[in-house]
């Protein structure tokens, strides 16, 4: 054929690719390290490792994205080495590749992580503290990008995943380099290769130059999450994974709730002191939306999309998303539908559309998902999302829930197509939300942008106790939408306030006349759901204000300026109901006579909300929060933590004492720059 | 070449140091090759490169013999290849990815190349399974089964895809030939 003729042609023509030399040289210069360690004597290895336990330290704090690959995976090499020495110092034969341990999670060849499934001991040297989800095996996990190779024909079955499985079938595949006996677990954390969108905190705003704050409501809580899974790992949480507004909104708080469901939220505001700016106020913006009875409750028609790639096998992934559908089915009607659609590993139907009534199927399939029992198929989400449209409630929920530890390959490869995808089943009813899983692979940015498409949240599970609060004791708000496109705008009055700051909402900040435009999409809220926002004002007249005021335009009132100082701002709130197309507004004026004049006097749970946005912009090095200290904002959220009946604020103390305790030890660790390049590791 | 590369993983498996320093020199380059191609940036070809040989000495125990060593060590390299779009989250669009290789087309003025830039833009912009296969068939010359054998699915598929790829590629050089 003349076109293969003149494609192959061409392709002849391309310029042969040539290794660098240097690139060349290293590569084999650390496998040649590799080998030596594998066939050499112990005591080498033992030394080794002593070596790198600096280095272990160093990784620990890069963020790959921010520096050269090329000296991490010579760092990770050797700590892949070190690795290596102390899985010598305890196997007995050099070669015996049969899986020794329990625990060895199974390569699947698509994924490599090599994580344990159970975590136990840790080894202390490493300075790293037990944590409820078990840690990366090996630092090599998520930097490394190699699998195992497949054997040809079982490419589409899959060896158990858990090790308790035959041994037998694992053979075709070499283990990972750490092969850890029960007694000794190295953990080494993995340096992250989660990604997370960029951005810098909202600056300052002049009221005169900019009186208008338009944002578009978030009741994700995924940042929450992660922010206490790094902390549980002994880190400081990078910069762009904080969202304050995230962290904020993560707690449930007793606003005031609306009468009824013809206006399905109702809003608070209130006025006190900066707990960590004696010369500014904040404004706390508090909304709550409309409960959900047992009995009132929609039905819902749920199809949850499983990633099954090999990463997902280990113990704080797929199993915890078994557990957590187990426990969501305790909450559903008899009558609900629930669906199983597979991908990225075994793709396919795992469970046709079925009752809630029929638990033991459901339960069946659930357990089956470890075992790859899918039909055939790649369609991923257009599968799901076609299962949701076969028993669609017009009157009930119908959403897919995705669940992933950062794969996204549903079965559409382009992302914008993906989006519009999303977008178009939002728009006939089907909403989606998104649950992330893991660490290290985790792609937070993609995740809230189809969330947000999807009219959903965007949730990151880090153990069993977050997956019931989002999926259980928050079931109704994540899954059943009271109101959609919230979008909030708060005119501030020149006359009483001349500064302005929004904290959080960095991410979700609209255009002004985004406001009043419908097409213009903004965030969900859920039933018995609660949104919080603060801004911090400078009133005017205060020392504290920052900029100071023009040389050459008079500080006069502007034209039209209704009265004096009587009003501190305007909010107005714009939603549709979950199946409107049209728009609705609720307004509230923001009074100056409603001030609250000391921080004692504000109401709780707006004491708490700013104790949380206060250990958030700390956590992002604000400059804005001072030296207020993470013992006044443990102090200042214990004053506020109420009845506290799930406990979350006891677990927020907690973590901000481990927050201060981190930084203390590590000064310097919460900011991420690279750190000197070590040499790598010589072998003699 | 087959014959002294089986000799050479049996030696390398079993401590033979000289053995397996002789494996990477020899297969380096084409670890290399196949990972440039398929990500189309040097620096990631270089990191999955280095990947490869640094993690080959413990995989070396699972080369059964069955296949060639180089259709084997292809599947290695190919999925860590996969690995690393996968860990990067998503499906990129491969605008980075081009721009090298259209840089290296632009180098020359002749026409040739800029029609293989155009060309591998295409390749680029494929569906993964297919740039796979094109990666594998056109790129390396490699037969239907061997490609087949790497990727991990039937020669009638490596057939099916090279007709599609052939059939999207020919309306990707119809527009090259049409532009204004």
């Amino acid at each position: 054929m003349t076109d293969h003729d003149e494609i192959a042609a061409l392709l002849k023509k391309m310029p042969p690719v040539e290794p660098d030399k240097e690139a060349r040289h290293q590569a084999i210069d650390l496998a040649m390290a590799a080998f030596d360690q594998k066939f050499s004597s112990r005591r080498q290895g033992m030394h080794l490792l002593a070596r790198l336990t600096d280095t272990i330290r160093i990784v620990r704090n890069a963020s790959i994205g921010d520096w050269n690959m090329k000296p991490v995976y010579a760092i990770v090499g050797g700590l892949c080495l070190g690795a290596i020495g102390l899985t010598l110092m305890n196997s007995t034969a050099l070669f015996d590749f049969a899986p020794r341990t329990q625990a060895l999670k199974a390569e699947r060849g698509i994924g490599m992580d090599g994580a344990v499934a159970k975590p136990s001991r840790q080894v202390a040297q490493f300075g790293v503290a037990p944590s409820p989800a078990p840690a990366m095996a090996t630092a090599n996990s998520e930097t490394s990008a190699i699998a195992l190779p497949q054997v040809a024909a079982p490419a589409a079955k899959r060896a158990a995943p858990m090790a308790d499985m035959a041994a037998g079938s694992m053979q075709a595949y070499a283990p990972p380099p750490v092969m850890m006996e029960e007694s000794n677990r190295l953990v080494l954390p993995q340096a992250d290769q989660d990604k997370f969108k960029a951005s810098d905190s909202n600056p300052l705003k002049i009221v005169k130059a900019e009186p208008v704050s338009t944002f578009s409501v978030d009741v994700d809580t995924a940042s929450y999450s992660f922010v206490r899974s790094s902390l549980n790992h002994n880190q400081l949480p990078p910069k762009d994974a904080v969202r304050v507004e995230e962290l904020v909104n993560y707690f449930p708080y007793h606003y005031e709730a609306p009468a009824d469901r013809e206006v399905p939220f109702k809003a608070t505001t209130s006025v006190f002191p900066t707990p960590w700016n004696k010369g500014t106020k904040l404004l706390h913006v508090g909304i709550k939306g409309y409960e959900i009875g047992q009995k009132t409750k929609p039905h819902s028609n749920l199809v949850f999309l499983l990633d099954t790639s090999g990463s997902m096998y280990d113990a704080n992934k797929l199993p915890l998303v078994q557990s957590s559908l187990k426990l969501l089915l305790e909450t559903l009607s008899p009558d609900d539908t629930i669906a199983i659609v597979t991908y990225a590993g075994s793709s396919g139907i795992a469970l046709e559309p079925t009752k809630v009534k029929d638990k033991a199927k459901i339960l069946a399939a659930l357990d089956g998902l470890a075992a790859g029992g899918a039909t055939a198929g790649a369609e991923g989400i257009q599968s799901a999302y076609r299962l949701a449209e076969q028993h669609f409630d017009k009157d009930g929920v119908n959403r897919v829930i995705l669940a992933t530890d950062g794969d996204f390959n549903v079965g559409i490869t382009d992302e914008d197509a993906l989006k519009r995808l999303i977008e178009k089943k939002c728009e006939s009813g089907i909403f989606l939300s998104v649950l992330g899983f893991g660490r290290g692979n985790y792609n937070d940015a993609l995740m809230q942008v189809l969330a947000q498409n999807g009219n959903g949240n965007a949730s990151y599970i880090d153990n069993l106790n977050e997956a019931r609060k989002v999926l259980v004791d928050e079931a109704s708000a994540t899954l059943f939408p009271i109101a959609k496109d919230v979008k909030i705008q708060v005119e501030f009055n020149p006359s009483a306030v001349a500064e302005y700051r929004l904290i959080g909402y960095e991410t979700r900040i609209l255009n002004r006349e985004d406001f009043n435009n419908d097409k213009v999409d903004a965030g969900d809220i859920g039933a018995g759901h609660t949104v919080t926002a603060l801004y911090e004002i400078t009133p005017v007249g205060s020392s504290s204000t920052l900029v100071d005021d023009l040389r050459y335009q008079t500080a006069e009132k502007p034209a039209g300026a209704k009265g004096d100082a009587d009003e501190y701002a305007f909010v107005k709130i714009r939603y549709k109901l979950p199946q409107g197309r049209v728009s609705r507004l609720i307004t509230q004026p923001v009074k100056v006579k409603d001030t609250i004049v000391s921080l004692d006097q504000a109401p709780q749970e707006a004491r708490f909300a700013s104790a949380v946005a206060a250990f958030g912009q700390k956590l992002r090095d604000e400059s804005y929060i001072g030296d207020f200290s993470y013992d006044a904002i443990a102090a200042l959220a214990n004053q506020a933590k109420g009845e506290d009946t799930f406990g979350y604020r006891s677990e927020f103390i907690q973590l901000v004492r481990l927050a201060k305790t981190i930084a203390m030890i590590e000064p310097g660790q919460g900011k991420i720059q690279p750190p000197p390049i070590p040499e790598p590791p010589v072998i003699r | 070449m087959t014959q002294e590369d089986t000799i050479l993983v049996r030696r390398a498996a079993g401590g033979d140091r000289e053995a397996y320093r002789r494996l990477l020199e020899a297969h380096y380059g084409m670890m290399f090759r196949v990972a440039y191609r398929y990500t189309g940036h040097r620096q990631d070809a270089e990191d999955i490169a280095q990947d490869v040989c640094v993690r080959l000495v413990h995989k070396l125990g699972s080369f059964r013999g069955t296949s060639s060593f180089t259709t084997w060590l292809y599947r290695v390299v190919v999925n860590a290849c996969r690995d690393m779009q996968k860990h990067r989250g998503v499906i990129k669009r491969s605008e980075d990815s081009f721009r090298e290789l259209e840089a290296l087309g632009q180098e020359e003025q002749r026409d040739g190349q800029r029609q293989v830039a155009w060309l591998y833009r295409a390749i680029y912009s494929l569906e993964p399974s297919l740039k796979e296969t094109a990666l594998l068939v056109l790129a390396e010359e490699l037969s239907h089964a061997e490609a087949a054998d790497i990727l991990g699915c039937k020669e009638s598929t490596v057939s099916w895809r090279m007709h599609a790829l052939r059939k999207q590629l020919k309306e990707v050089m119809g527009s090259y030939h049409d532009r204004p």
